[in-house]
């Protein structure tokens, strides 16, 4: 592996800017400007599993950028990714105002467990800007104070991975218990506008895709960027030879803590992203088979290359929406065997595979 | 304190240790000549005297040989130096100041001591250059490297260096790909680029083809005077090649020092080392 110190070539960027193009232009105008006789129109369904994938693409970059770079495996991404979301989904709950089931400025779930007044963490939760706020600080935090109390004490490799296995576990069932105030096991749902838009208007939908289209690709660039840079190949130095790095006089921890905190605000903004478009949040977000599964998204698109587990996560989420409506009750063994067989004959993914058949035609 | 710059150019007597100039903090003061003074070290593991009441005195700017048969105590004198081992009685100080017992081994590695291993490890999936942009003395800190530029200065140093350890045309290749030999010489050049006081080498020749042995000696010819290197070796034709003094360990101290010649003419290396 050679490390690149540009950004990209001539062709990455002619790549990229088609895909802006594409996501910026050509859907929104084949969703809504075309009729829906026409063959060449995209359905809101559409739309919305394409912009739901675009999230699990960000949450793929984020994991490969600490485990395909820095060499540390996160089994508990899916949980920054869930706080992000149930930071969103306050607010949306609360823009629900007066029109639930139970007409009251309550969210329905308080109603229904005779709470009178809002919990003192919903303070603020009706302004946009505070919720984005959270979107970035709750993951982040949490995030930094894990991260700094694991890698001080030099927690690596696989226990690393089993605490943060763990720590996803622990807050599911958290989340789960209707006393913590976050809609227990029916999470949040039923949201009805987002500042303003009507979310049942495809106009809002499409929105929401080219926002999360757009954060794509400057989270990409943020991750290319790092990589490329000096701290970049300090990381791929605590990757392969850690003690060595600190003969060289650094300390891995900053590194480390920095890298592992933006990985999982990254996960949060992409968590929030999903949540208006897919219309739920619940604790299961939060199982660690989630977790383990944005694993498997990264490793089969090829770890330590960003575009890689960009395309696992679309590949592996492409492949489930397909076959979870044909044939449902094989989805799980499909995705075991897809894993599986990655390991065994694809270790580099499949931008590896990718490279070798280019180089054997070359 | 009154000691003016002219002072200091007219060469003037000073009766404190820097000379009367004010040390930088964690600057090593070499104003009296030596850079190293180990006096009285000994060191025992349970009840085995790895190093008995050694002397050794390394002046600055010099190149000098260790040789010793094994269990002389040759590694655990390089332990008690970067603070690995701390010694049960004895003195080291680096220059006039540092006490090398009170201080802990990052703290001795951020003072200038650098330290190759017998075995080379180099970052493999880096390529040559990269390594010693890596290892180049510089603000470590997160936020300077996500920024870093190379100014032309340092790009300039690195490729000196490259061209000292002779791998300028390798510059761009994944250290891994490097031969055993060039793996060592790519370490000693990521040692030199922290820009150490004082250089410990550990054996830097075993396993090395006799070419690359050769080589090894030029490199280390070429840095005398401009560092001080301390070379614990066995390949005794190696030390001939380059020691200028060799220090001849035996069971945990001293035995004797001085020319090659001389040590190889002493009747009692003859004994214990050379053999008869």
């Amino acid at each position: 592996m050679t490390t690149i110190t540009k950004l990209y070539g001539v062709k990455g960027w002619l790549t990229l800017a088609l895909f802006s193009a594409g996501v910026m232009i050509l859907v929104p105008v084949l969703n809504l400007a075309v009729s829906s006789s026409n063959p060449l129109h995209i359905s809101d369904y559409s739309v919305s599993l394409m912009g739901k994938i675009m999230c699990y693409a960000v949450v793929a970059l984020a994991i490969d950028l600490i485990w395909g770079y820095a060499g540390i495996l996160s089994l508990g991404h899916g949980l920054f990714f869930a706080l992000g979301g149930y930071a969103m989904g306050m607010y949306l709950m609360r823009m629900i105002g007066t029109e639930g089931q139970y007409h009251s400025h309550l969210p329905d779930f308080m109603v229904f467990l005779d709470w009178k007044e809002l919990p003192w963490y919903w303070t603020g939760s009706d302004h946009f800007w505070f919720a984005a706020l959270l979107v970035v600080l709750v993951p982040g935090l949490l995030a930094f104070v894990f991260g700094y109390f694991a890698f001080r004490s030099r927690i690596k490799g696989v226990y690393f991975s089993i605490i943060t296995q763990a720590l996803t576990f622990a807050f599911m069932l958290l989340f789960f218990r209707n006393e913590t105030g976050f809609g227990g096991n029916n999470g949040f749902t039923d949201f009805k506008r987002i500042i303003g838009f009507a979310l049942a208007d495809p106009a809002t939908k499409t929105g929401l895709f080219m926002a999360t289209g757009l954060f794509l690709i400057m989270a990409l660039l943020l991750c290319r960027y790092i990589v490329t840079s000096k701290f970049g190949r300090v990381l791929a130095a605590i990757r392969d030879h850690e003690s060595r790095l600190m003969f060289c006089g650094y300390n891995p921890l900053g590194y480390k803590l920095f890298v592992w905190t933006l990985s999982a605000v990254l996960c949060g903004i992409a968590g929030a992203l999903y949540v208006p478009q897919v219309g739920i949040i619940n604790p299961g977000e939060m199982s660690p088979g989630n977790s383990i599964e944005i694993a498997i998204w990264a490793a089969v698109g090829g770890r330590g290359t960003l575009i890689g587990p960009l395309m696992g996560a679309a590949i592996v989420n492409g492949a489930k929406s397909w076959f979870t409506v044909a044939f449902p009750e094989y989805w799980l063994y499909f995705l075991g065997l897809l894993f599986v067989g990655v390991t065994l004959y694809m270790p580099a993914g499949v931008v590896g595979v990718a490279q070798q058949v280019k180089a054997r035609f070359k | 304190m009154n000691t003016t710059t002219e002072d200091l150019q007219q060469g003037r007597d000073f009766s404190t240790a820097s000379g009367g100039r004010i040390l930088a903090p964690g600057e090593v003061d070499v104003s009296h000549g030596p850079i190293l003074y180990l006096e009285g070290i000994s060191v025992s593991f349970d009840g085995f005297k790895a190093l008995n009441n050694l002397d050794l005195t390394i002046e600055s700017g010099e190149l000098r040989c260790i040789i010793g048969p094994n269990g002389a105590g040759k590694t655990t004198m390089m332990d008690v130096i970067t603070g690995k081992t701390r010694p049960d009685s004895g003195t080291a100080f680096l220059g006039q100041t540092m006490d090398l017992t009170m201080l802990s081994e990052p703290e001795i590695a951020h003072l200038g001591v650098g330290r190759k291993f017998q075995k080379p490890s180099v970052f493999e999936n880096h390529t040559v250059f990269e390594n010693l942009e890596l290892a180049m003395k510089t603000d470590k800190r997160v936020w300077r490297s996500l920024f870093a530029r190379l100014s032309g200065e340092e790009r300039s140093r690195i490729e000196e260096t490259l061209a000292l350890i002779k791998l300028s045309d390798k510059a761009n290749m994944s250290a891994g790909l490097l031969a055993h030999g060039q793996k060592q010489w790519l370490e000693i050049g990521m040692l030199l680029m922290q820009e150490p006081k004082l250089l410990l080498l550990d054996e830097p020749v075993a396993g090395m083809t006799d070419f690359e042995t050769e080589r090894t000696a030029e490199l280390l010819n070429e840095l005398a005077g401009r560092h001080s290197i301390v070379v614990v070796e066995h390949d005794m034709d190696f030390v001939g090649s380059i020691a200028r003094t060799v220090t001849v360990l035996h069971e945990g101290s001293v035995l004797a020092e001085g020319s090659m010649d001389q040590v190889q003419n002493d009747e009692r290396v003859i004994e214990v080392y050379l053999g008869r």
